[in-house]
């Protein structure tokens, strides 16, 4: 039945861990559906506000905004991650989940909360509903939407908690059975990770359970916009690391294997998850700068955290292009920089990691515009800001977990990828997709077109592009989006039709060691309790006098702020269901006047 | 523990490299003086702007010789006043505050760029040298409504700049 060959190869994940290989793949299936969604979304939005098609009322732009941005940075983003974590986990510690039927509940919790958040948001598109929920992923108050997202993103949320002290568990039963040994690499950066988000979600925690939902229910008159927004902030910044994480998971242990090589330093990779954990959280009001009501002081801490916030990321630019040096070495690569060509390019797993460690270089330089407090007043809010984290979550997370994907995927179920051809495409396309769109995005940024917004085109006035033309902007950022699109869409059918592969076995994939073992490193670096200790001190000195400071001057709730229900006008402009048939009848009546 | 030469080197190199991005940054917060905007402004009562001095009439007032203050109120979906009318040569403080949700406050084409949230009152000065007229948009989401909300910043020549601008 199956091939010699086959039969003598490493075992898989699955072979291995079958019952942690079906939570790894529901998840992975989960986050696919939220990126398939999200990218159709996305499309919308880029051919919207562009002017180049718009079939929807501007009014559904912010519901279709709203779902782009939850379904893309809270599902497909933390689902994949609970996936790779799993993975991860079972396979360095070499020892199943304590307890599957646990597993399965957290992973039931996320999908439920995801549910009842996308039912919320997609009750934006029927008006005669009072189910709506267009305020966007930064959900500010005093804008409201229904009791069920604020809902809904708890339950979520609670289910990642527990999806932590899984990984806990698993380690805690590893550590009886290894007493004296060092944590495995893989699981560090689990468990570093999960306490960074512990610290977290205390902020949105908060903001959600104590002000939003009970007053979303009308048991609470009013909140204090400020306070809710800064602990959304407080969140909101090491969310993008939780994002991150997982991708700097795999650049770190699985691209220097595809690459040929061994990961130049395990004790530097600890080192880098460390300061991840300690200063991803006291630098979130870096994104309210220019905000009113928190005093410059605050703003100076937030922006010194966040410039030493690069440390790490610079600190992997090197480790990980070293990795990959090292295994073209490996492979026969010599030369200054004739090494690169005898890199595995032909594979899409390698190539696609690769293209997003290029991106993330980028978006690192666009970062640190947004994090100087002065420059950021140009950019603030502008559309640079999406052109920035379109390269940083949008293609070094993205990027990295689809072209993971092609890698793990056969891991975690015994099939082969329908096609490795297009599988290549797929991620170059999404490279040259991004590249234009992201372009787009911060040059027009700099001409102060705004982000958010539906119709970026005014009565009284117009934007002056210093170089280049605005219209020439809107259509590079169409273009761009319709490749990310046409990108995402061969990346699910190239995963879908994968299921239709033949079983096999033998397609396990073995990682390659670090050069420089865990050995090298202090063992100070294993005490998560240390770390998690000074990560909570410095979340505190940063947060408890800005906090303070907001409470003081207009209170933990402020009744002079009424709240304001996003419901969408059911009387201005076509339903959108009657637009997206009116939209496909103007396709076809535009194709059928194209072609004869 | 045991880092490679080129690994040090790199690790200098980075922390440099942050050292630098943080004074230049201080150094344009302190000695050039691009102020931050801070909790100067206070609050205010969101539902009765209409009895607090500063807000109950939306207008341009003049303070000093070449100095300015606004009293700005952005809402669902519009700036009052409209346009919030300057003269040249001047340095004008903008208090900006909302009776609704959050609002952005950008001067296209400048570096005056501020959020507005019910509640608090934002402050901020902006110097204005030559005559000529700025588009006033909110860049921060605020309703169905949110792409029409826009105003604008007229700079007229001193001679021609009547109290209060010409509403």
């Amino acid at each position: 039945m199956m091939s010699e060959a086959l039969e003598t190869g490493t075992p898989s994940f699955m072979d291995r861990f079958p019952q942690e290989a079906a939570v790894v793949r529901a998840s992975l299936i989960s986050s696919f559906i939220a990126l398939f969604l999200g990218a159709v979304f996305g499309l919308i939005q880029a051919l919207h506000r562009t002017d180049v098609f718009r079939f929807l009322d501007s009014q559904y732009y912010y519901t279709v905004l709203t779902a782009h941005g939850v379904l893309m940075v809270v599902s497909f983003t933390i689902f994949f991650l609970v996936g790779v974590f799993t993975w991860a986990t079972v396979r360095s510690l070499d020892r199943p989940l304590v307890d599957i039927r646990y597993t399965w509940a957290w992973y039931g919790l996320m999908a439920i909360g995801t549910l009842m958040a996308v039912v919320a948001i997609l009750g934006g598109f029927i008006p005669s509903t009072d189910i709506s929920a267009d305020v966007l992923f930064t959900f500010y108050a005093p804008m409201q939407a229904h009791p069920l997202f604020y809902g809904g993103l708890a339950i979520f949320i609670i289910g990642t908690w527990l999806a932590g002290a899984d990984y806990f568990r698993a380690w805690y039963a590893w550590k009886q059975e290894h007493p004296d040994e060092r944590i495995p690499l893989q699981t560090f950066m689990v468990l570093t990770t999960m306490l960074m988000w512990y610290i977290a979600t205390i902020g949105v925690a908060i903001a959600v359970v104590v002000f939003l939902l009970p007053w979303s229910l009308g048991l609470l008159d009013s909140v204090n916009p400020l306070l809710t927004r800064t602990l959304f902030w407080f969140w909101g910044h090491p969310v993008v690391y939780f994002w991150l994480m997982p991708a700097y998971l795999l650049w770190y242990t699985v691209l220097p294997s595809i690459s040929g090589g061994r990961l130049f330093s395990d004790p530097l990779a600890r080192v880098v998850f460390v300061l991840f954990l300690l200063l991803s959280t006291p630098v979130g009001i870096h994104h309210q700068y220019v905000d009113p009501g928190i005093a410059e002081g605050f703003k100076m801490i937030a922006m010194t955290n966040t410039m030493f916030l690069l440390l790490p990321s610079l600190l992997t630019a090197f480790t990980v292009v070293a990795s990959m040096e090292h295994g073209a070495r490996q492979r026969g690569g010599t030369g200054l920089f004739g090494w690169l060509r005898a890199l595995p390019w032909r594979n899409p797993a390698f190539t696609g990691m690769a293209l997003a460690g290029l991106m993330f270089a980028a978006g690192g330089f666009s970062g640190m515009v947004n994090a100087g407090m002065n420059i950021n007043y140009l950019v603030h809010n502008t559309i640079w800001v999406p052109g920035h984290f379109h390269l940083t979550v949008g293609t070094a997370v993205a990027l990295t977990f689809m072209a993971a994907t092609y890698w793990l995927w056969p891991q975690v179920t015994n099939k082969p990828i329908f096609s490795r051809p297009i599988a290549l495409a797929q991620v170059v396309l999404w490279f040259v997709g991004m590249a234009l769109m992201s372009n787009a995005m911060h040059v027009m940024g700099l001409f102060g077109v705004p982000r958010r917004t539906a119709e970026p085109q005014y009565q009284g006035f117009d934007f002056v592009a210093s170089f280049g033309s605005i219209t020439e902007l809107r259509m590079q950022l169409a273009l761009g989006g319709t490749l990310l699109f046409l990108s995402t869409i061969l990346f699910v059918s190239n995963i879908a039709l994968s299921t239709g592969s033949p079983r096999m076995s033998g397609l396990g994939k073995p990682l390659s060691e670090p050069l420089s073992p865990a050995a090298d490193s202090p063992k100070v670096l294993d005490n998560l309790t240390l770390w998690f200790g000074i990560a909570m001190v410095l979340v505190v000195l940063a947060y408890i006098l800005p906090l303070a400071s907001i409470i003081t001057d207009s209170g933990i709730v402020d009744p002079g702020v009424r709240p304001v229900p996003m419901l969408v006008d059911a009387a201005n402009g076509l339903g959108p269901i009657s637009a997206v048939t009116d939209a496909a009848s103007r396709v076809v009546a535009a194709v059928v006047g194209v072609v004869p | 523990m045991n880092i490679h030469n080129y690994e040090k080197i790199w690790l200098m190199a980075a922390i440099l490299l942050i050292v630098g991005f943080i004074s230049t940054v201080t150094y344009g917060a302190t000695a050039v003086g691009v102020d931050m905007i801070s909790d100067d402004g206070g609050t205010v009562n969101a539902s009765a702007l209409d009895e607090d001095p500063r807000f109950s009439e939306p207008r341009v007032e003049q303070v000093g010789e070449n100095e300015y203050e606004a009293y700005v109120i952005a809402q669902q979906f519009i700036f009052r006043p409209d346009p919030i009318t300057v003269p040249a040569n001047s340095t004008v403080t903008f208090f900006v505050t909302s009776p609704d949700v959050i609002h952005g406050f950008e001067i296209v084409g400048t570096n005056a760029n501020a959020m507005v949230v019910p509640g608090q009152v934002t402050e901020l000065t902006v110097e204005f040298n030559e005559p000529g007229e700025y588009g006033l948009l909110c860049h921060e989401y605020c309703g169905a409504g949110h792409h029409t909300m826009e105003g604008s910043v007229v700079v007229q020549p001193q001679d021609e700049f009547t109290q209060g601008g010409d509403e």
